[in-house]
């Protein structure tokens, strides 16, 4: 591991500060993710700011029925939380089938939403892969890709310095970006905030970069607004193994009826993309529509329409439709 | 670059200069020399090296010794208060929870952990109803809970008894 610097920071624009002075430093949460990766060569920060004590553990009312999750809220505690719980169940389910119960109870919100992708050639450091290193090429494209994307990846051949069909790996930003979160996020050039469907990006013809976040942009909450009146919501996973698994594939489904027809939908998807996928082709061939069997397998083969399944993947495309079309009829069916 | 801290495992506190690279892991096996908690993997993925620390089970491989300075580290050993075997001991022993015993004391500390979140309330994946305000450990939900640690021997069939029993005495269990 490289060696490094530990600070910590007296109050946010402190660390803010320190960190846009370490062009090599990186915040840390609660290292689950990133001393794993300093381990193994794949971080090397020469800096770290410590904001798991900096930045909120509160998770607060906002005016207008929405709640503010503080940055260093612990995964357990958020999907403890009662009022997520009876409010935003796809949350509390998507953080509830996470990881462990010893991860999540160090893990942060602000750092489960900035995980690393688990590629395994992307966590080798003796392989080719232009997440970890530009230009390199990407091992997976030819390799073993079973865990990989089918929608959104750049595809070039495998030595291309753009090919990238990494995967997101958070549970709980699938269901954030289903309930339309916003990221509170302090810089150097001061607060803005960030519609969550904006956060993450695809691999572009730049696939070192996950997110939209500039270099030393902290993360110090993140909003979720409160859903329209009578919203059912779910979360389900499907992984290699009942329990502390990734997600294969992965649905967040919230939806509200009106005189039997949808009146709101909002549908995200894991484990199929380098972000978290919003299913907006979905959504906008459901809404007005009776949830019938016939209109939910529609608007869920509308969206898997622009897949591109690889050699070792393809079991995605079925799977990703089955899980939105079951979780959708079972939500409406048990609603009606 | 090293670091002045103060580490308090098992009630005992020890001042340390630690790289701080350091985990808490390492700094506990091998500055501190208490290898009650064992490292299996490194990476989070099997549990051995789980502590309470500030009460709450972590995988001590992935917390850095220096952000855990002041604060209260838990093993296995430490749950044995005065010499006495903690009931998680006791139940391991007469459930035969075990073969060659490596991962017990993460099994143990993760257990502990399991029967304070249940007392609190908190659900799990597998529990039905989340609006529910207690929590009851089914056998389904100490083998969802106890996930995060995996047993090479595969000694789950008794260990999940073995942690039914003590919940049962704590009444998280019905
Ligand atoms: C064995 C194992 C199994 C797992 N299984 C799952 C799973 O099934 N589902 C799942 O969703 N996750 C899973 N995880 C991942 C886990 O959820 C993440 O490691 C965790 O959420 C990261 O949070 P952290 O606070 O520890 O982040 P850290 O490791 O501290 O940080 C992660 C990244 O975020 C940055 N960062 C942290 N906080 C901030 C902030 N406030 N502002 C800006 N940047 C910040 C860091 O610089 C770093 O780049 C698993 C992890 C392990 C080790
Ligand atoms: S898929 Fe992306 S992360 Fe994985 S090897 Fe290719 S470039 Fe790297
Ligand atoms: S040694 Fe820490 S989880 Fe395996
Ligand atoms: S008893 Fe041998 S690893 Fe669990």
């Amino acid at each position: 591991m490289r060696e490094f610097r530990y600070e910590r920071a007296t109050d946010l624009a402190g660390a803010v500060a320190t960190l846009a002075a370490a062009p090599d430093g990186a915040y840390l949460g609660g290292g689950t993710n990133l001393v794993d990766l300093m381990k193994l060569g794949v971080a090397t920060p020469d800096v770290l700011v410590d904001v798991r004590e900096l930045t909120s553990t509160a998770v607060e009312e906002l005016p207008g029925g929405g709640l503010r999750i503080g940055a260093a809220v612990p995964n357990a505690d958020l999907g403890a939380d009662r009022r997520v719980r009876e409010r935003y169940p796809v949350l509390a389910q998507a953080l509830l089938s996470g990881a462990s119960g010893q991860l999540r109870n160090r893990a942060t919100t602000g750092g489960n939403l900035l995980q690393r992708t688990r590629c395994s050639y992307f966590t080798d450091v003796t392989k080719p892969c232009n997440k970890r290193a530009p230009g390199s090429g990407c091992g997976a494209l030819q390799g073993a890709h079973r865990n990989h994307a089918v929608l959104g990846a750049t595809i070039d051949g495998p030595d291309s310095p753009v090919t990238c069909i990494a995967t997101h790996p958070s549970d709980m930003a699938v269901a954030m970006v289903a309930l339309d979160a916003v990221v509170q996020v302090l810089g150097p050039d001061g607060e803005r905030s960030i519609p969550i469907a904006g956060l993450h990006r695809l691999p572009g013809d730049d696939p070192s970069r996950d997110t939209t976040l500039r270099h030393g942009e902290l993360i110090t909450a993140i909003d979720l607004p409160p859903l329209p009146a009578g919203t059912v919501s779910r979360y389900r996973k499907s992984r290699d193994r009942a329990s502390f698994a990734f997600a294969l594939v992965s649905v967040a489904v919230a939806v509200a009826l009106e005189d039997g027809v949808v009146a709101d939908v909002r549908l995200a998807l894991g484990g199929v993309a380098h972000k978290p996928w919003r299913a907006a082709a979905a959504e906008e061939a459901l809404r007005g529509q009776p949830p019938t069997e016939a209109a939910v397998t529609a608007a869920a083969r509308a969206e898997l329409a622009a897949a591109t399944p690889l050699p070792e993947n393809g079991f995605k495309v079925p799977l990703a439709q089955n899980l939105l079309v079951r979780t959708l009829l079972d939500l409406t069916g048990a609603s009606r | 670059m090293d670091i002045q801290i103060t580490l308090r495992v098992d009630g005992v506190q020890a001042p340390l200069s630690v790289d701080t690279r350091t985990t808490l892991l390492d700094a506990m096996r091998d500055r501190l020399r208490n290898t009650s908690p064992k490292k299996g993997c490194d990476h989070g993925q099997c549990g051995a090296c789980t502590v309470l620390l500030d009460g709450r089970r972590v995988n001590s491989c992935l917390v850095l010794a220096v952000t855990a300075d002041g604060a209260e580290v838990t093993t296995s050993d430490g749950l044995a208060a005065g010499g006495q075997p903690h009931a998680l001991h006791r139940s391991f022993v007469e459930y035969d929870a075990y073969q060659c015993g490596y991962c017990t004391p993460g099994q143990i500390c993760s257990a502990a952990g399991v029967l304070a979140e249940a007392a609190q309330g908190w659900p799990s994946t597998v529990t039905e109803d989340l609006t529910a305000g207690t929590a009851d450990l089914t056998d389904a939900e100490i083998r969802e809970r106890m996930a995060g640690n995996l047993c090479r021997c595969a000694a789950y069939a008794h260990i999940v008894p073995a942690v039914a029993a003590v919940a049962g005495a704590q009444g998280v269990r019905r």
